[in-house]
């Protein structure tokens, strides 16, 4: 898993069905300094957070086991909203 | 890319809104290691299986692979901590 800040959101109106009424939001992953690294990705939301909050995104085939995706075609789903991530000194 | 590795635990994130499956399961900051011990690509998050610490090497697996050591629950995961590591000797070639 990874973890990213929400950066923005995503409307899309003609999608797959099993879409329908899912949230997308736009996530820059980062380093657990806070750093961003990578490229933006989107991903689907289910607990909903929203722009500025630091997530944990799950991706590939585990998306898919995120509550409420089973069977959706979906590769990336936030998780959870991260309150600290505490790194050892020196790491 | 889905082989085991070998990782240093480095930290741990604290998360309390989450998807229910996640609940109880402790998440750990990993940094990858080369055999050598040297710090090899991007650092990740992992539910831990196996109660590691911070400081640990551990070996974890990636993929959906991650989420059976809590079946029958369907942990959402990507990558989950096996293995505490006693010792690596790789000789040299």
């Amino acid at each position: 898993m990874i973890l990213a800040r929400i950066v923005g959101t995503v409307v899309a109106t003609r999608k797959d069905p099993r879409l329908v009424s899912s949230k997308l939001l736009v996530a820059r992953p980062m380093d657990p300094h806070g750093k961003a690294e990578g490229n933006y990705l989107v991903a689907i939301d289910t607990v909903d957070a929203g722009v500025g909050e630091t997530v944990l995104i799950v991706s590939g085939s585990s998306a898919r086991m995120a509550s409420g995706m089973k069977d959706c075609p979906v590769d990336a789903a936030i998780v959870g909203i991260v309150d600290t991530v505490e790194v050892a000194a020196g790491d | 890319m889905n082989h085991m590795q070998l990782a240093k635990v480095i930290g741990d994130v604290v998360v309390t809104r989450k998807d229910e499956a996640l609940h109880g399961i402790k998440l750990m900051v990993l940094q990858p290691l080369a055999p050598d011990g040297s710090a090899i690509g991007r650092t990740l998050v992992a539910v831990d299986a196996v109660g590691a610490g911070v400081g640990e090497t551990v070996f974890f697996v990636r993929g959906k692979e991650a989420s059976f050591p809590f079946y029958p629950t369907e942990v959402p995961t990507d990558a989950g901590i096996v293995g505490i590591v006693d010792q690596v000797d790789v000789p040299r070639t």
